[in-house]
């Protein structure tokens, strides 16, 4: 209930967190909205040192769309793009996945960088971020740097963010043509992460066959992932409810898989197949 | 540990004080403004009893640190009546007995409080899903949902019909 | 002004103003000045030696007060009496297993205390708590209540042969002579697994000294206050009226409150040993460790039956889990007494063992022993339907106790007060529209979906004594105090008992007060739980009322100069008979009672105190019809439709029964489909917070179809049979029916608890390996 003590600074730039964080080095754990991060402090099972609240950090915040990419400052909240239309217009999937995300009250503080960077196996912004081929932008001691999404989910709760880096923006493009997306999830009851969660994005191509297509798992591994087999057999083929079914009976293929007394190792592959179909079908709908 | 001057506007009145980094908004608060109406159900974000507004949305104040805040606006359940007029929302749950014992009923109306800013006009799954993040084990929810549907109607104008 | 009885009538509760103000108090919003913040070490062994605490660390942490031991406070390592729990006391038999508030050599479970700090911040306290060093030395722990009644298991106590604390039994009939000759017999083994209480306000003590009688005040988040003050005296040695225990507002008990903790016995000795006051509010993960459990048991059931349906043998063969330490370990023998159910079978066979295991001690949790008999019964009836082709409605009516037979002595024990199972029965197949339900499921398994249907009828035992109170005083200015010595906490009685006071004596609803929950304040009682709230202390209070009556209408015969015999109590004035117009309300009644000029044989003043020993219980009883479909691609359940038609006699303020039955069954499908404890091999609880136990939250039920009927009981002056735990104790049968009916094309006839979608889905791949063309 109540976390350890810790020494904690405000910085108001990203050049101060930056140098807060080197300064700090090891000892230092960055704070955004905070809703992945207090509840570890509560139970004690992370008590880091030094806290560096970018909270107050203007720059970081804000949802802009220019050239053909949208642009999500890391300290939009689950709110923000739930409310923006301006998203809604683009991706109606960031505003579907944004509701499904805890609560109200988690989403009005909770971030979207935050969430990305803390990399929770069952988090569900890291599928739509690999589905979306999002690029982060990260800045540290050295200057900028951007990651691809497909580099970025590292481990079980490890990102490319490295110590003394801050996740400052993550930058989605635009797809041409025709499109859609979907998000498809399996809650846990009581804490509301994805058991699975698969994300989906179809492009359609002039003729009406499948472009290209990104395809994405959380929850069902310690990291997000794509499910590349399942993508490869959709691209360039016309859509069909069978095409589809078949191709998502690949997802997960070569996947570690988490298991727990809710859902267990087979049945979180098995449920991946099923939300993929599921995340597909909504895609190809939205596209048509 | 060092502590940390913090400014927050409470109720409408400017509240100072000084804390330790780690001390949490609902501890703030209740033990030190004595704002007690705000309650603790679980440490991990689930239950919602401790929901304030900040900044004019909804928070789970016991998932943020006070230092947080500084410079904030916080609504807590003892300002929402105004000169002893209860607000739309707290009549809507004594009329529709939305309450039993009482203890997730200040979250639940500032729960509501945030939808009906967003949503005037919900329908009884968007009542349900919006208040996802407030646990309640007496009352089943419906009279719940009742509760808000008689406060959206009121806070409409229209007539607030009890079943 | 019109005339209008508030009994029966729709009113608004008196509680709420301040609850949604945020203006009343629950133990934690009481911070007395020098209020000392208590943390307490649990054990994060399941079962082990203590070979040494080291407490320095912690006694020199800034900010700390003290930190103690059993080994420091004699009071505390003494065994602490057996739990009041809603049928009192231990099992005939039972080996007398006590455990000290503070364990000083051996824990027995994960979560039992073993160190106390006390701080001047609750933020000290937690740190100092990391500072403590226990030596333990680890043993193995048996976790499994199966396992640990076997030869060989580990034993937690050496007095307690096969961890089996006691065995009850109930023979009646020719049990063995029924299933040699039965047509069919079905047999089923069934789980009710641990649940919690999830109050959502947790525990929480406040003691503080108290210098009117040099003993404590002692604030306790209970459902039962007088029988805490009784604990806390005898572990304290002192009287019980050097001890004050107010139970201020609650949120939420569900039966886990009821007895005392070690933690009222730890704050109240402590605060006295430091002469401060002294707090302690539980964590929600101290919560799901150290506040008993509900259920936790494991079960076979057979029937023995004829081929038309009528049942004539039950025999069952139960393991219940006690946990570490008995707390209320009266609770499985409940669940043997109520398994006649709503049915006529005479020969029975049951018996229940009560095993102890290294885990948290299990008591009393919503229904207490009745929701499992409820589930067993209306279970097996399921499994006897399908084994037998009739439809489970036939198979229930064809077994009823006749509306004649009561009052009805069961073979299991009780003697059921009053009681007609079809009334609810046909409303409820009504309502629902059964047939035509059952047609659309039809269409439907055509189509490849499945649709189930869950029905079940159902009874339970309420208004348990041994007596409780009321005291009415009526002041001067002719409003009127009442004091109760039952301890509601959401069930509404300020607004319930105010009604009956308005309706009995000719006073506004806003001129009553209700007081409860404060031994200073209240006449002794016992508390409230087993739904007795209004059965026992509402009919104390109508008897408390017939008194005041009583006295008030002498007055009024004085007043009016008539005798009292030509009083009558119309529209709430005391008038003369046949004179319309010569009337006295309370207001001058009571102005009169006060003036000091009443002859003697009336005498001055208007109160009165008054006591209920109800003769027999009562036995409420309904019927559901619950409607789901399962997504048998993911096993996912939907649950589409609920009917519940619920007896509960009498009813005083339906909008406040609809409150009871909507959160009883909502608590009742949670154990169905959602919610579970459990414990790892080693005794370490993996459901240790609320992102892991599931509580229903509001999308996962539907709008409700309540209704009643009302069949009055005779065993108290209201006729009310109690309805804080029925639509529990029906809700999870009905919903396990229902998906269990949609899985019949599967051939599934039952599945253990909660239904997690991953259990529906793993028995329809079983069931389609076994026989895959099963479900075309």
């Amino acid at each position: 209930m109540i976390p350890g003590e810790f020494e904690y600074y405000a910085p108001t730039s990203v050049q101060e967190a930056v140098s807060l964080l080197q300064q700090h080095g090891e000892d230092a754990k960055v704070l955004a909205g905070g809703h992945s991060l207090i509840p570890l402090l509560k139970l004690r099972l992370a008590s880091p040192p030094v806290l560096v609240d970018i909270g107050r950090i203007q720059e970081l915040k804000g949802i802009r769309r220019q050239n053909g990419a949208v642009t999500i400052g890391a300290l939009a909240t689950h709110a923000d793009i739930e409310f923006s239309e301006d998203l809604r217009g683009v991706f109606p999937l960031m505003h579907d996945t944004a509701t499904v995300i805890g609560d109200p009250m988690v989403r009005n503080l909770g971030t979207f960088g935050g969430a990305l960077a803390h990399a929770d196996p069952a988090g569900d912004w890291p599928a739509v971020a690999l589905a979306l081929n999002a690029t982060m932008r990260l800045t540290g001691p050295n200057g900028e740097r951007t990651v691809a999404a497909d580099d970025f989910f590292v481990d079980l709760l490890t990102s490319a963010v490295e110590p003394g880096e801050v996740l400052t923006a993550v930058e989605i493009p635009v797809p041409q043509g025709k499109y859609g997306t979907s998000y498809q999830k399996f809650s846990h009851p009581a804490s509301g992460y994805a058991v699975v969660g698969v994300a989906a994005l179809v492009q359609m191509g002039a003729d009406g066959a499948c472009q290209d297509c990104r395809v994405a798992i959380t929850g069902a591994g310690p990291k997000a992932t794509r499910a590349t087999a399942t993508e490869d057999a959709l691209k360039g083929q016309q859509l069909t409810e069978e095409l589809i079914a078949q191709a998502a009976e690949q997802a997960g293929n070569g996947m570690d898989f988490l298991g727990d007394i809710f859902a267990s190792e087979s049945y979180r592959a098995h449920l991946v197949k099923v939300f993929t179909k599921r995340a597909l079908l909504g895609a190809m709908q939205a596209a048509q | 540990m060092a502590t940390h001057p913090i400014t927050l506007t409470v109720n409408g009145s400017q509240r100072q004080g000084q804390v330790e980094p780690r001390r949490l908004l609902v501890h703030y608060l209740r033990d030190e403004l004595g704002l007690t109406g705000t309650h603790i159900g679980c440490e991990t974000s689930q239950c919602g009893a401790c929901t304030v507004i900040l900044n004019g949305q909804a928070v789970k104040s016991c998932t943020v640190f006070a230092v947080q805040a500084d410079g904030g606006q916080v609504m807590t359940i003892e300002g929402l009546a105004q000169d002893g007029q209860l607000h739309p929302i707290q009549e809507g749950f004594w009329e529709e007995h939305g309450l039993q014992c009482g203890f997730c009923t200040p979250g639940m109306i500032l729960s509501t409080y945030d939808l009906l800013l967003k949503n005037p006009d919900p329908s009884e799954q968007e009542i349900r899903h919006a208040l996802h993040g407030n646990l309640c084990r007496c009352t089943g929810y419906q009279h719940i949902v009742k509760s808000v549907q008689y406060a959206a109607n009121k806070m409409k104008g229209a007539p607030a019909v009890a079943d | 002004m019109v005339y209008m009885r508030q009994v029966g009538a729709r009113v608004k509760r008196k509680e709420d103003p301040r609850l949604i103000t945020g203006s009343s108090n629950y133990v934690d919003d009481f911070n007395p000045r020098g209020v000392g913040h208590l943390g307490i070490l649990r054990s994060v062994y399941a079962h082990a030696k203590i070979n040494g605490i080291d407490t320095s660390a912690a006694k020199a942490h800034p900010g700390v007060i003290a930190v103690f031991t059993g080994a420091d406070v004699p009071e505390l390592d003494r065994p602490m009496p057996h739990g009041e729990g809603e049928t009192a006391g231990g099992q005939k038999g039972m080996v007398g297993i006590v455990t000290a508030p503070l364990a000083t050599d051996r824990v027995r479970h994960v979560g039992q205390a073993i160190a106390a700090v006390v701080a001047e911040d609750r933020y000290i306290a937690r740190d100092a708590l990391d500072l403590i060093v226990v030596d333990y030395e680890p043993l193995d722990a048996v976790i499994d209540i199966e396992e640990a009644v076997k030869d060989g298991a580990p034993q937690l106590y050496d007095e307690v042969p096969n961890n089996t604390a006691y065995t009850w039994t109930r023979k009646r009939g020719e049990v063995d002579a029924a299933f040699a000759e039965a047509e069919v017999t079905v047999t089923q083994r069934m789980n009710n697994q641990r649940l919690a209480a999830i109050s959502l306000e947790t525990r929480g003590v406040l003691a503080q000294p108290d210098p009117l009688s040099g003993g404590l005040t002692v604030y306790t988040s209970t459902q039962n206050p007088h029988s805490v003050r009784a604990e806390i005296a005898r572990t304290l040695g002192l009287s019980e009226i050097e001890i004050r225990v107010v139970a201020p507002e609650v949120g939420g008990g569900f039966g886990a409150k009821i007895s005392s903790y070690p933690e009222e016995m730890i704050v109240a000795a402590l605060a006295r040993k430091l002469n401060r006051p002294v707090k302690w509010i539980e964590t929600r993960s101290e919560h799901l460790l150290a506040t008993h459990h509900g259920r936790g048991q494991i079960n076979e059931i057979s029937l023995a039956a004829k081929r038309d349906g009528t049942i004539t043998g039950l025999r069952m063969r139960c393991l219940a889990d006690l946990g570490a330490y008995p707390r209320d370990a009266s609770v499985p023998p409940l669940t043997g007494m109520l398994m006649s159910g709503v049915y006529g079978y005479q020969n029975v066979d049951i018996e229940i063992r009560g095993v102890y295991t290294n885990t948290m001690a299990t008591g009393a949790y919503r229904g207490a022993g009745r929701p499992e008999a409820a589930y067993y019964v209306e279970r097996i009836m399921d499994v006897l339907a399908a084994e037998l082709g009739i439809d489970p409605v036939e198979v229930r009516r064809k077994n009823f106790i006749p509306p004649d037979a009561f009052p009805y002595k069961t073979p299991t024990g009780p003697t059921y007060d009053s009681g007609d199972y079809n009334k609810p029965l046909d409303k409820a197949l009504a309502a629902a529209d059964y047939q035509g339900q059952r047609a659309e499921q039809r269409q439907l398994r055509a189509q490849g979906r499945y649709r189930g249907i869950g029905v079940v009828t159902f009874t339970e035992i309420c208004g348990f004594g041994p007596f409780d109170s009321a005291s009415v005083r009526v002041e001067p200015s002719g409003k009127v105090t009442v004091a109760t010595g039952i301890s509601p906490h959401g069930q509404g009685q300020e607004t319930t008992f105010a009604q009956m006071v308005a309706d009995e004596l000719g006073v506004s609803m806003d001129d009553v007060i209700v007081v409860h929950g404060d031994t200073a304040r209240t006449p002794a009682g016992k508390g409230t739980m087993g739904s007795r709230g209004l059965v026992v202390g509402g009919s104390a209070l109508f008897k408390t009322l017939g008194q005041i009556k009583e006295k008030a209408t002498k007055i009024a015969a004085h007043l009016l100069e008539a005798s009292p015999e030509d009083i009558e109590f119309r529209e709430g004035k005391f008038g003369v008979k046949g004179a319309p117009d010569r009337t006295k309300t309370l207001v001058d009644i009571a102005a009169a009672a006060y003036s000091g000029s009443l002859p003697d044989e009336i005498g001055t003043g208007l109160e009165a105190t008054d006591f209920f020993a109800p003769p027999g219980t009562t036995f409420p009883f309904g019927a559901d019809v619950v409607t789901v479909e399962v997504n048998p691609e993911t096993g996912e359940v939907a649950l589409l439709r609920y009917v519940a038609i619920d007896d509960c006699g009498r009813v005083i303020s339906p909008l406040l029964v609809d409150g009871q039955v909507h959160g009883g069954l909502t608590q009742g499908i949670a154990q169905a489909l959602f919610e579970e404890v459990v414990y790892d091999e080693q005794g370490q609880l993996v459901t240790g917070t609320l992102m892991d136990y599931a509580v229903p939250k509001p999308e996962y039920v539907p709008m409700f179809e309540n209704d009643r009927t009302e069949t009055p009981s005779p065993h108290n002056p209201l006729g009310a049979k109690g309805i804080g735990e029925l639509a529990t104790i029906g809700s999870t049968p009905a919903v396990v029916n229902a998906v269990v009916d949609a899985l019949a094309p599967f051939g599934i006839r039952h599945l253990d608890m909660p239904l997690r979608p991953q259990r529906i889905w793993q028995a329809i791949q079983d069931a389609q390996a076994k026989a895959p063309a099963a479900a075309d």
